[in-house]
């Protein structure tokens, strides 16, 4: 779906040292068969937000300012988004206002599905991911820039990171752009291919 | 240059490939089930077709109650829609259903190689993490989110980066009393939670082969839980077997031509893999988990590990929360754990195997939990755990025998337990909240979570025997 462009962004960071957060954590299951509306973003890490009487539980980093209003950038732990293929944890995370998250590594579906809504996914080493929510813990409402042209991530100690983008993702990202428009323009090789190369043994169109 | 099972696959199915890794590949069969409603929603808006209907198959499985078929029995609403959305976007678009009403009706992961559309060498998708369980048949199968089952459903493609290849070998011979269930939870807990993060892992090795296509399923379908993309067992006489005469299978001709492919697939003598890892089968034992990630698994005749004793400070930090969570002590005999409820279904476990696996041990005892379902994976796994009786020896002893459904392995429908509680589930995920907020999960193997039902704790299967 085409989505806002994604060039130059700096903007507050929030620590969440955690490990293995996953996709269960980040939008628990009963929420997933509601529409995506201005509710959407109450369910962002709802049971790790509030505790069981409603309230809101002040150890979760959302729950305190600055984070909680102006967090944009989560800079996260090693294995975030694992679990459940569930695109829906992308959309909480927007709907809260982030639009990207660092961590040393992730769930390879949630990767791939914040690709696909704008939303930029940033892989950068475990060390480095430390110092940044360590920053961030000791500076509450510092910001980290991303600069999705030079592929770089500075820090609120202005060191640059660089970090890995392929040239497709790059470029559907910086325009917004929706993949299967894309996709669309190479209608004539996925015909040839199924004219070709499908085993004949699966029958026709089967 | 010899090859790897999952590289001839894939290079079968690249329509295009781009200089910067990005590869366009085709998609042989296409999976739903009710979470496809966002992208039947863009097909609508844009007035587009599903590309191959007849590549295309939906099932009924996360929302459907497993009281009874009726749809009044729902647990709500919206619920309700989402199975009937389903049944009319299908209808609409002509793909085939297996809805509520269908007796073929199951959990998409378990009817998927029960109807024969699972198949050696094809490419498979569904829009669930679990999907890997496709590739105990020699299948690349992977899941994919709500985006790309659009772009599936539109083009009958997906753009991919090429995952590494993994080949995680257990050789040795079984020791008694270990499934399917027992080895992928030793391999999580040998390589953790993310070891496989990144690849498409091969199992393979001598225990593997002498795994049930069911365990190979098991096996498979958690390969997402070590984080792996997608998990694969090279076919042979056992999957032959199993497909042959399904549903959708090829037959005559076809199947000659399939089976002379299949044997094809195979990674080739001297294949490197970018990743190896090696198990030894003798050192497996029946294994529960006692956290909160499916790699904190150990076996069900250990203590609860103690945190002062985790390889690093911030192991011993993890292992400290989930020990909160779950209210275990370190030191405690997992023996000693009582259980409040047990659930035997989900896309890992619920195929008529694991359904035998647990009647016999179940048989002549008595439940000694709160609760105790079982839900079996499909409607024809139910009917033939019926013909064989099965049912009875469940009924008898004080489980509910359910209707099919994803249930509470994940809990969309409602089925659920009640905050505090401790359940063991034979099903994939000991995520917090998973089952119920609050709700304790531990994953362990049909047989054990049939000992815990009669034992009213954690017990050994291999003491049932």
């Amino acid at each position: 779906m085409p989505q806002q462009p994604f060039t130059l962004l700096s903007a507050v960071g929030v620590p969440l040292g955690q490990a293995n957060v996953d996709t269960d954590q980040v939008i628990p299951a009963r929420f997933l068969k509601y529409p995506r509306d201005e509710k959407y973003r109450t369910y962002l890490f709802h049971d790790l937000r509030l505790r069981p009487d409603g309230t809101e539980n002040p150890d979760f980093v959302l729950c305190n300012e600055p984070y909680k209003s102006k967090g944009q950038i989560l800079v996260a732990d090693r294995n975030f988004g694992c679990g459940s293929s569930r695109e829906s944890a992308v959309y909480a995370l927007q709907d809260w206002g982030f639009r990207a998250v660092i961590a040393p590594s992730f769930g390879d579906i949630f990767f791939n599905n914040s690709f696909k809504n704008g939303f930029l996914p940033i892989r950068l080493p475990t060390q480095v991911c430390n110092t940044l929510r360590q920053d961030l813990h000791d500076n509450p409402g510092a910001e980290i820039t991303i600069d999705v042209e030079a592929q770089t991530v500075t820090g609120p100690d202005g060191v640059a990171h660089s970090f890995e983008l392929d040239d497709f993702r790059k470029y559907c990202l910086v325009r917004g752009l929706d993949d299967i428009d894309f996709t669309l323009e190479s209608m004539p090789k996925i015909d040839a291919f199924e004219r070709d190369n499908r085993p004949a043994w699966l029958g026709h169109n089967a | 240059m010899p090859q790897t099972m999952f590289e001839k696959i894939w290079d079968a199915h690249v329509i295009e490939a781009r200089p910067d890794g990005q590869t366009l590949l085709y998609v042989d069969r296409h999976l739903l089930h009710e979470g496809s409603f966002h992208g039947f929603e863009y097909l609508d808006e844009r007035n587009m077709p599903v590309r191959r209907p007849g590549q295309t198959f939906a099932v009924a499985d996360h929302y459907v109650p497993t009281a009874s078929r009726d749809l009044a029995d729902a647990q709500d609403e919206v619920s309700r829609s989402l199975v009937t959305r389903l049944a009319d976007n299908t209808a609409r678009h002509g793909v085939t259903h297996f809805g509520i009403d269908s007796p073929s009706q199951g959990i998409v992961h378990v009817i998927g190689p029960e109807q024969g559309l699972t198949l050696p060498g094809l490419l498979i998708v569904c829009g669930d993490s679990h999907t890997a369980t496709h590739g105990a048949l020699g299948a690349y199968a992977f899941g994919i989110g709500a985006s790309e089952v659009t772009h599936v459903l539109a083009t009958q493609t997906l753009w991919q980066i090429k995952p590494k290849s993994m080949r995680i070998a257990v050789d040795g011979a079984r020791p008694a009393g270990v499934t399917g269930k027992d080895v992928i939870l030793a391999i999580i807990a040998e390589i953790s939670a993310a070891g496989a993060t990144g690849h498409a892992v091969e199992f393979a090795g001598s225990l593997i082969r002498d795994l049930s296509m069911e365990e190979r399923m098991t096996v498979c379908n958690m390969t997402i839980e070590a984080g792996g993309r997608a998990g694969m067992i090279a076919p042979d006489e056992k999957t032959y077997a199993y497909i042959k005469g399904r549903r959708y299978a090829p037959e005559g001709e076809d199947w000659d031509q399939a089976l002379a492919a299949w044997k094809m697939l195979p990674s080739d003598d001297g294949a490197v893999f970018d990743t190896e890892v090696k198990l030894d089968a003798a050192a497996i034992q029946p294994m529960l988990t006692w956290g909160t990630s499916p790699e904190q698994g150990a076996p069900l005749t250990a203590t609860v590990p103690d945190p002062a004793h985790a390889p690093n400070a911030e192991k011993a930090e993890e292992w400290r929360d989930a020990l909160a969570y779950i209210g275990l002590q370190p030191g405690q005999r997992f023996q000693d754990v009582g259980v409040d409820k047990v659930f035997i279904g989900s896309c890992t476990n619920s195929r008529i195997e694991d359904l035998r696996a647990a009647a016999a041990v179940v048989k002549g005892r008595q439940v000694r939990v709160k609760q105790a379902l079982v839900s079996p994976g499909s409607l024809l796994v139910k009917q033939q755990a019926e013909d064989e009786g099965l049912d009875r020896i469940f009924r008898e002893a004080g489980f509910e025998w359910r209707d099919s459904g994803c249930s509470m392995c994940a809990g969309m429908n409602g089925d659920l337990a009640e905050r505090g509680e401790r359940v063991a589930s034979t099903s994939n995920r000991n995520f917090r909240g998973r089952q119920g907020q609050g709700v304790r999960t531990h994953l362990v193997s049909p047989a054990a979570a049939a000992a815990a039902a009669v034992s009213g704790r954690f017990a050994d299967p291999r003491d049932f025997a």
